[in-house]
């Protein structure tokens, strides 16, 4: 009987601290005056002559690093170039795709630069710039029998990882296709490796990276299904820092700088043969091909 | 290829940063693990007063503390102070605050079971040839706690040094996360580097917790007499 009613307590406690964040966060979200101490603007940074930028430590090639201990990749080559344009050294935090948000909600990090996919869920608690990459669904089969249109693939078998937006897609707008299901990508690749299916589907990036590592195989298909964009990302309401870096951004379409990004960092990995508009947004300008 | 893998570990700098990111999971767990330890044993004895309101309020806190999993009191002690209260922890400061925090609601519970094992007859016993009440601690009871207390508290002390591989979460480097940028900044040129690298953690963990487990049962066996 003691313990029950010590798990009780100690659970209304528990309840009690859980809402007790969570009204306090809607305070903070109503008080706007006070936000000026959750986000830094541009003139704060630059006062301060450094800026926290969130990035990935372990995805090659956006963001990894290297065996020197630096940080390396697609989203560092634009990072380097943000900071060296607003005149401030940077201050690498690594961060994990599950604590993105959290960090520009509590200002511990200025700007987030970790390959962080636009959705509307997220817009919510952040604010995105123009995004400076798009993924869509790529598909890699072997030269042999090289697949090039999605209708190619009606009757024949497609391998797709369970739970992914390839299997979704397919089922809803190709249902004549026939899946093959793995809970895994190794053994997913693997099925393709032995035949076990005609042609393997799943975000571009990721085939493109695997075709060249396995000889015999290309990807046929670049770009399908709904573009997914990759924007830097700022805090809720940190409209000066945001529109700086669209101003930027912008700016940087007339170097062609992704695109100097691209054949730095992603071109290793991915290859000559890929067609580089199929990954590399400039001046935020996204083509709706879809 | 075998021989592959294992270049990874010497290629630059990945060694020596294996090394540092174990030094910060030594760190940040020794200063816990001490302060857990000091104020476990105060928490303790709080625990073994029986007065109906710090038994229910040490209660409390303990079962929050064993509810909560880890990685919520971080995000709430990391993320939440900011929020709330506008203060800044630092990643490392707020992983040692949560696993001192943890480590003392612990130790509290062990040093309390430790204390009311000590049975009744041997204070009695104490009491009976004389001895003050210092000396009854001193000679009596104090020695025998400890002795049970060892193994227990060995016990917690290694699973606090494992149970930080979750501080990478707020972004604190260490020795994982730094394995885990090694495997992926090779992950295409050297597939098979997973094995080595966790492999060596593996071994880097080992080395840290066995001499732990090496002092305590040097202590038991000193003290069995």
């Amino acid at each position: 009987m003691k313990k029950f009613i010590a798990l009780t307590l100690s659970l209304l406690l528990g309840a009690a601290a859980l809402t007790g964040c969570g009204s306090t966060g809607g305070t903070d979200e109503s008080g706007a005056a006070d936000n000026s101490a959750i986000y830094r603007t541009v003139d704060e940074i630059k006062e301060s002559g450094k800026i926290n930028i969130g990035v990935f430590s372990d995805k090659k090639p956006f963001g990894y690093v290297d065996e020197n201990g630096d940080y390396q990749g697609y989203d560092i080559y634009f990072a380097e170039r943000l900071a060296k344009d607003l005149g401030v050294e940077i201050e690498y935090v690594s961060t994990e795709p599950a604590s993105r948000v959290e960090y520009l909600k509590t200002g511990k990090v200025d700007v987030i630069l970790a390959n962080f996919t636009v959705t509307e869920e997220r817009a919510e608690s952040v604010d995105f710039a123009l995004p400076y990459m798009k993924v869509a669904l790529g598909v890699v089969s072997p030269d042999s029998a090289l697949i090039t249109s999605p209708e190619q693939l009606n009757g024949k078998t497609l391998i797709v990882a369970k739970g992914t937006t390839a299997e979704t897609y397919f089922t809803e707008n190709y249902p004549d296709v026939k899946l093959l299901k793995f809970d895994q990508y190794t053994e997913a690749y693997n099925a393709l490796l032995d035949g076990r299916g005609d042609a393997l589907s799943t975000d571009n990036t990721e085939v493109l990276a695997w075709a060249i590592q396995n000889p015999g195989f290309s990807v046929g298909i670049e770009s399908l299904g709904d573009i997914d964009t990759i924007a830097p990302a700022v805090s809720k309401g940190n409209t000066s820092l945001k529109e700086w870096i669209d101003n930027e951004i912008v700016a940087l379409a007339d170097e062609q700088f992704f695109h100097k990004d691209y054949e730095e960092t992603l071109a290793p990995v991915y290859g000559d043969n890929v067609d580089i508009d199929s990954l590399v947004v400039e001046g935020g300008k996204v083509d709706s091909e879809n | 290829m075998q021989d592959l893998g294992i270049k990874v570990l010497f290629m630059g700098n990945n060694f020596w940063r294996l090394l540092g990111g174990l030094g910060i999971t030594i760190k940040i767990s020794l200063i816990a693990v001490a302060i857990s330890i000091v104020l476990g044993i105060f928490m303790g004895m709080i625990m073994t007063v029986k007065n109906p309101v710090t038994k229910a309020v040490t209660r409390i806190y303990l079962e929050f503390v064993r509810i909560m999993p880890q990685l919520v009191l971080l995000f709430i002690v990391y993320f939440g102070a900011t929020k709330t209260f506008g203060i800044n922890l630092s990643g490392q400061l707020s992983a040692v605050i949560v696993f001192a925090f943890w480590g003392t609601a612990e130790m509290g519970d062990l040093v309390r079971s430790a204390l009311i094992s000590i049975p009744k007859h041997q204070y009695e016993s104490g009491e009976a040839i004389g001895l003050t009440r210092i000396q009854l601690y001193r000679y009596i009871i104090i020695p025998q706690t400890l002795r049970r207390l060892i193994p227990l508290s060995i016990n917690l002390a290694t699973r606090m040094i494992k149970t930080t591989s979750l501080i990478v979460l707020i972004g604190v480097v260490e020795v994982m996360k730094v394995g885990q940028q090694i495997i992926e900044a090779n992950r295409y040129t050297v597939p098979n580097s997973a094995l080595w690298i966790y492999g060596t953690i593996f071994f880097m963990y080992f080395f840290t917790c066995w001499p732990i487990s090496l002092v305590s049962s040097w202590l038991e066996k000193k003290w069995a007499n």
